[in-house]
């Protein structure tokens, strides 16, 4: 697919370890923001290809993952109620709440759909009159003008059958969470690059100004993570700490301005629970005002639920960069993608889910094939990306 | 999650700019996308497109620069190892 295989060339891969190596004269500690991101170095075994120094954490950036258990719970009171249709993006049905999950409740004959896009929840509840639609909008900023224009058009249809059970994150101050706390390992972020493409990457200039970390917008290819880390650890090296721009081709500074404009109208900022690592002030959105209506907990008066989090689950330490999956004891024992303790082993994007997947038996896939190592110690295929998928979802 | 695909523009139809909609083809996979955040965008370009919306196009220049810094870091690492 074009803008995507050429990205996973392994000759351009081990040109970038090699200059990478170069560079490298001490250890360096970098999250990786986004999971789809974590996702991608998993799978293609990015991290093999860097120099032993530089060591990469996983972040918070899985939408799915951070919804809090709480959010969870309302969502199958309100899927199991008879006249609810209940749509999700699929990630969502298994995540595990307290007792049950939302699959369950689908087996169990509740009207729990998932759809493609947000706008399709809105069609099903202009076509169901009788039934009460509601849409389970969970994302970063990557998915909010989505999430907001299909809010925006029920309202000019005058569509009143439709509502929103909102799980909207922001991941600046999550990463302002994770920097201030006296455990952070974190000295450089590759910031998410599709939040980016609707944010731009203005908001991150102060980050680094207060906090002295270099913060680079970064895509989701394999060659795209390796320049993310180059640029990232050359500013290190460097002793410079700026926000810099891997991703050109998908992200300007400004980011999507009719993208933003929308989700300001439709939506506000709130403070909002993260699974797993707590209540973060101003990390998530809410509706604006003038759209309250379609406010599903305040529907069906599930507002004022609270719901504490279990402890076995270490997936918040793991969120915050502190630990790695393998870490965690009930990591491929209790805990397995068939029988999850945690989101972050349900979801595609969960680093849990991914280093079960693609490292449970001790290998590294795709991009560390046979062939001659280079200076990294690592073989590359000719051609990374083996499994290429066609994913056109979320 | 934030998974967006690159595809490219076949058809554009509707003149209210909110429902601004079109045909785009993930290499043989062709879905109905949404592009009203993406005014900018016209037929035969490429868009990065998340649960149905575009919300970036495709800038064709830059989507070489990972291969020139690439290229730009061999140049300069040559002229570093030559003994001065
Ligand atoms: S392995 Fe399971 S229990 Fe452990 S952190 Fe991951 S999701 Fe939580």
């Amino acid at each position: 697919m074009r803008f995507m295989d050429e990205y996973r060339d392994g000759a351009a891969a081990e040109q970038y370890a090699i200059a990478l190596a170069r560079i490298t004269t001490r250890p360096w500690t970098l999250m990786e923001v986004c999971g789809g991101q974590t996702h991608a170095i998993v799978k293609f075994g990015v991290d093999a290809l860097l120099p032993p120094e530089v060591t990469l954490v996983h972040g918070p950036g899985c939408p799915v993952c951070v919804t809090p258990l709480e959010l969870i719970e309302k969502a199958i009171e309100i899927a199991a109620r008879p006249d609810v249709i209940f749509c999700s993006f699929g990630d969502m049905l298994r995540v595990p709440g307290t007792a049950t999950d939302l699959l369950s409740v689908k087996a169990r004959g509740g009207d729990v759909r998932i759809v493609y896009s947000p706008l399709d929840a809105v069609d099903l509840a202009r076509a169901n009159p009788s039934k009460q639609v509601v849409f389970f909008a969970v994302g970063f900023e990557t998915t909010a003008p989505a999430n907001a224009m299909a809010v925006f058009q029920a309202a000019r249809a005058g569509i009143e059958n439709f509502s929103v059970l909102m799980s909207h994150v922001l991941v600046p101050p999550a990463m302002e969470a994770i920097l201030s706390s006296s455990e952070c390992r974190v000295q450089g972020f590759l910031a998410a690059g599709h939040v980016c493409a609707v944010m731009g990457y203005t908001e991150y200039e102060p980050i680094v100004e207060k906090y002295k970390v270099p913060v680079v917008v970064t895509g989701f290819e394999p060659l795209d993570i390796l320049q993310g880390v180059y640029m990232c650890v050359r500013q290190l090296e460097e002793g410079r700490a700026d926000v810099e721009n891997q991703y050109t081709r998908a992200v300007r500074r400004e980011g999507n301005t009719p993208a933003r404009d929308l989700v300001s109208r439709v939506f506000q900022v709130v403070p909002r629970k993260w699974r797993g690592v707590g209540e973060i002030p101003q990390s998530g959105l809410g509706l604006a005002e003038a759209y309250r209506e379609f406010d599903a907990e305040e529907r069906f008066g599930v507002a004022d639920q609270t719901t504490d989090e279990p402890a076995e689950c270490e997936s918040g330490r793991i969120m915050q960069g502190l630990i790695k999956p393998p870490d965690c004891a009930a990591f491929g024992t209790r805990c397995t993608p068939e029988h999850p303790l945690g989101a972050t082993m349900v979801s595609s994007e969960g680093a849990c889910a991914a280093y079960y997947r693609y490292r449970r038996l001790g290998f590294v896939d795709a991009m560390a094939g046979a062939g001659s190592g280079a200076s990294t110690g690592v073989g590359v295929g000719a051609r990374v990306g083996a499994r290429a998928e066609v994913p056109v979802g979320g | 999650m934030c998974l967006a695909v690159p595809g490219r523009i076949l058809s554009i139809e509707g003149d209210d700019p909110v429902l601004r909609a079109g045909r785009v083809d993930f290499a043989g996979i062709v879905k109905r996308v949404n592009l009203s955040y993406v005014p900018e965008a016209s037929v035969g370009d490429y868009v990065l497109v998340h649960v149905g919306f575009a919300i970036s196009t495709v800038d064709e220049a830059e989507a070489r620069q990972v291969f020139a810094y690439l290229k730009e870091m061999g140049d300069l690492a040559e002229i570093e190892e030559v003994p001065s």
